[in-house]
């Protein structure tokens, strides 16, 4: 199966950890993807809020280009992507004027016959657990992790069609197979505040205080996210939260690829977890046999 | 020779105000073959039914046509009037200028035009009636009732204290239905078992009413007056008839763990041998062959059999068919409650301490697991603050269905005001979308739980619900304020939707009924036929017909009854004429007509000679259960099969007269 690798902005910038991480372990796993030649921004934030066509035309063109390129599948690793790309693909299936008038524009047709996957879908559904569980040489046991999914994996439900949007656990599932035990909590799925983070950061560092404090609560070492925006909240903001609420928090975040990573005895170098602002390496400390990070 | 005499009424201006009448009786006098025609105020009052029976007898008429309103108005009024001067009622037709002309149009002479087409049409089509006779089915008078809730007992209890014999199915080994589940009822409180219990006991012993208990309708066929219909009485394992109710049977059982008692909805335990409450009617215990130890291990245990002083238990007894023959039918299946999974936020399966309503039903009966002593189910401690969340599943067309649950509002408020009362100085919460109390001391109820019970009631949605240091953490909107609230209580009670009982579908499919998208049975009329289903002799009651609360529930099994006691009080039922009927000598017996028919009023039928050697078979049109709406007509390849009234000549003819 020839699939296609959607990075969209992010992790090109700054969440370039999961890109590279992402890569790290599917060359491990032996899973070839290609970059779809020549993309364009998915839409995200600004495109679905101005103009409905420009937000379908966006992703729709990048779609296009893998659909004619003969690829089946579309890994979009962000979670805004493959949220923006699958949106665009639904409204595309559901109605025929609007695929007219998008694909006339784009000047390519569209047969909306690919499987759009983000990164949990990609690792359970087209790699499968039989083979992440193979590769795992270093299990992570003792570490207690809680994943955490925010809104736009899940959300809406009616398109995204993935897990259950109010409790899902498909990345708690990958988790188990790394040999780390995750932590069960209440706000899996709450706000985190989103790109509120630039206008209303006073928001975000409530709803992201209240996110990171309950995983706190909850007992878990680090917490595994598989969206770039829920990482620059919990990570990047977590500092200031420490400080406005005067209580420490002092819990990694990572990208779900980077702990598998870990277990598949990658290198932490090589999966790039010294980018992150919470440093994650007294945590590691708890894995043994870790290769050293200095 | 046709004598054909025309009718305009002005309806007031109801009609006159837009169509020319003295120009449609001008254009009527006209037609050959119309010997009078006539305008007036009102064709309907006595002084018009009076001119029309004149001018029957005067002129001689062969048959008449009405320029009036819908035929469902009025055409019986006329067709009496003309019946009573000796003309067959069926050559009475009416020309609706009214909701077709009259109501729809502005322009007067447009409209005229179209109301003198109708007109001549129908004088075309009068001119080929031929007399038709109503058809009469001897009707047997018994009656079925379908499921033994408060709704079904009602319908049970009054039909038999008419002089009726009658039959009542229920599927649980008790009969009581969701009423008897309930605690106390509102407004008044009255304690909702000691209100039951005496009506279930009536129904087992009156002399008119046959109890099948544990027992489920397998299928039915016929029409109104002459039902078959096929019981299956699942296999108790029990003889009743010997049974005392002592109770040895189930206190022997060793399964007294790990079954769910679906009567306390999953708050208790009940053993395999078992009576779901001990007030049951009958009060003999069911064996749940599906977890006894008994059916499980091969027969080793037969502790109940063992406990028991007249050896009454029977593990060979089988399932039986019993076989009768009804008159009429009462569909009183009731309903369930909706599964909440679908709102994950709310934790309900996840957290024990967050139930259903139904569940506090149970918390707060006497005879439920806590013998009404109100106890969370996660560790037996008695909460001081509960939040109850109405609106769960109701009025949600995202998540669940769009309609109000209507009862919701006041059991909730219910609700609080017995927790209330019970755990003096605790305090509820209520969050609502709108406060629904309609009925008679409803408002009063609610109001009064909110000033002297002091429920907090908070108008707005709930949002998330979870655990956090041993509470519920309530997250919800308070919209009057404006503000976001979050409540820790120590349990919460979700007021889920209504929705028809398991199976209702497959049932109204086995009777030839209609129900809505929801699945609730549908009335043949909402407003004006609320207990009849489309189909004759089968009538509807309680919540399988839509959300309603006791009171209603009785009022509609008493107007069920009434129907049914009414029908019964002739010896025949009439069906209306104009139903279909088979040239014999050109069907080809394809059976097209069969197939099309939604009311399996087709069946076939040999043709034999003197000899007794069969010659054909063509179809044959059953008259009661036939409604003559056509759709057989339009299958027939021969052009064999006709609705009476609405023959293919007629046909033509009214559309030959709107050519010419």
């Amino acid at each position: 199966m020839k699939l296609a690798y959607y990075p969209g902005c992010s992790l090109k910038g700054t969440s370039f950890e999961y890109e590279v991480s992402l890569l790290k372990i599917l060359e491990t796993l032996n899973i070839e993807v290609k970059e779809i030649p020549d993309w364009n921004c998915c839409g995200a934030s600004a495109a679905h809020s101005i103009n409905h066509n420009l937000s379908v035309a966006l992703p729709a063109r990048n779609l296009a280009i893998a659909e004619n390129g003969g690829y089946e599948s579309v890994l979009a690793p962000c979670a805004a992507c493959s949220n923006r790309l699958k949106s665009a693909d639904y409204e595309l299936k559901t109605d025929d004027i609007l695929k007219k008038k998008i694909t006339d524009s784009l000047e390519m047709p569209y047969k909306s016959e690919m499987s759009i996957n983000n990164m949990l879908e990609f690792l359970i559904g087209v790699v499968g657990k039989d083979k992440i569980k193979s590769k795992v040489k270093k299990p992570l046991s003792g570490l207690k992790v809680a994943s955490y999914y925010g809104c736009l994996l899940v959300r809406p439900p009616k398109i995204m069609k993935f897990d259950d949007p109010e409790n899902p656990v498909t990345m708690d599932e990958l988790v188990v197979l790394t040999g780390a035990e995750p932590v069960d909590y209440s706000f899996k799925t709450e706000c985190c505040g989103a790109i509120n983070s630039l206008s209303k950061p006073d928001v975000v560092m409530a709803l992201t205080g209240n996110i990171l404090y309950d995983i706190k609560k909850h007992g878990a070492d680090l917490v595994v996210v598989a969206c770039p925006l829920c990482h620059s909240n919990l990570d990047v903001r977590q500092r200031e939260i420490e400080r406005k609420y005067d209580e420490k928090l002092g819990l990694p975040v990572l990208f779900i690829t980077e702990l598998l990573g870990l277990s598949f005895g990658i290198n932490p170098k090589d999966l790039a977890i010294d980018g992150h602002m919470v440093a994650a390496d007294r945590v590691l400390k708890k894995i043994e046999g870790l290769p050293n990070q200095q | 020779m046709a004598r054909i005499g025309v009718f305009v009424c002005w309806c007031g201006s109801n009609i006159a105000g837009t169509v020319d009448v003295e120009k449609v009786r001008e254009e009527a006098a006209k037609i050959p073959g119309v010997v009078s025609a006539l305008d007036y105020k009102y064709m309907c009052s006595d002084p018009g039914q009076n001119s029309l029976r004149n001018i029957i007898k005067e002129k001689n008429l062969t048959g008449i046509v009405l320029a009036a309103c819908s035929p469902h108005m009025h055409e019986n009024t006329f067709r009496k009037a003309a019946a009573k001067e000796g003309l067959n009622p069926y050559f009475v037709e009416i020309a609706n200028i009214r909701e077709q002309v009259s109501w729809v149009h502005e322009d007067k002479e447009r409209a005229t035009a179209k109301a003198v087409d109708l007109m001549k049409m129908m004088v075309e089509k009068v001119k080929r009636d031929r007399p038709i006779e109503d058809v009469r089915v001897p009707l047997n008078k018994k009656a079925l009732v379908i499921g033994g809730g408060i709704a079904g007992i009602q319908a049970a209890l009054d039909i038999a204290n008419g002089g009726v014999e009658v039959i009542l199915v229920e599927k649980e080994p008790s009969i009581g239905g969701r009423m008897i589940q309930l605690d106390e009822t509102f407004p008044t409180l009255d304690c909702s078992s000691c209100i039951m219990t005496p009506k279930m006991v009536e129904a087992n012993q009156h002399p008119n009413i046959k109890l099948y208990t544990y027992s489920e309708v397998e299928d039915i066929s016929g029409y109104i007056g002459n039902f078959k219909v096929k019981i299956k009485k699942k296999a108790r394992s029990v003889v009743e008839k010997d049974c005392t109710g002592c109770g040895e049977c189930w206190n022997a059982c060793p399964m007294h763990k790990n079954v769910k008692s679906e009567f306390n909805v999953n708050l208790s335990e009940r053993t395999a041998i078992y009576v779901p409450f001990p007030q049951a009617v009958p009060l003999v215990p069911v064996l749940d062959r599906s977890v006894c130890l008994h059916f499980k291990k091969g027969g080793k245990c037969q502790k109940c059999y063992d406990a028991c002083g007249p050896k009454c238990i029977n593990f060979d007894l089988q399932d039986e068919i019993i076989e009768e023959t009804v008159g009429a039918i009462v569909a009183s299946t009731g309903y369930d409650l909706m599964d909440t999974s679908m709102y994950g936020e709310y934790g309900y399966g996840k957290y024990k301490d967050v139930i259903s309503g139904l569940q506090f039903e149970r918390l707060l009966s006497a005879s439920g697991p806590t013998e009404g002593v109100i106890k969370r189910p996660s560790d037996g401690k008695t909460p001081q603050t509960i939040v109850f969340v109405q609106c769960v599943g109701s009025r949600d067309p995202e998540k669940g269905v769009p309609y109000c649950s209507k009862v919701c509002c006041m059991y909730t408020a219910k609700h609080a005001k017995l927790f209330a009362h019970k755990v003096h100085g605790s305090q509820s919460y209520v969050f609502y979308i709108d406060i629904r109390s309609t009925s008679k001391g409803y408002e009063e109820f609610v109001r009064s739980t909110m000033e002297q019970d002091g429920a907090i009631y908070l108008r707005g949605r709930v949002s998330k619900i979870y655990e956090d240091e041993g509470k519920l953490i309530v997250k919800g909107a308070d919209t009057l304020s404006g503000n976001q609230v979050e409540i820790a209580a120590d349990m919460v009670v979700l007021a889920t939707g209504v929705i028809p009982k398991k199976g209702s579908d497959k049932l109204a499919q086995m009777l030839g009924i209609s129900y809505d998208k929801y699945g609730f049975f549908t009335e043949s009329h909402p407003k004006l036929r609320p207990a009849e289903s489309s189909t004759a002799g089968i009538f509807l009651a309680g919540m399988a017909q839509g959300p309603r609360d006791i009171p209603e529930s009785v009022v509609s099994g008493s107007a069920a009854a009434s129907k049914i006691l009414g029908l019964f009080s002739k010896n025949e039922y009439e069906v209306e004429g104009t139903i279909a009927g088979v040239n014999e000598a050109t069907c080809v017996a394809c059976f097209y007509c069969q197939r099309v028919c939604a009311y399996n009023a087709i069946s076939r039928k040999e043709i034999k000679d003197r000899s007794g050697k069969l010659v054909k078979v063509v179809a044959n049109v059953n008259p009661g259960l036939c409604t003559g709406c056509g759709a057989c007509v339009n299958a027939c390849f021969s052009k064999s099969i006709d609705v009476k009234g609405f023959m293919d000549d007629q046909i033509y003819a009214e559309i030959k007269a709107l050519a010419v």
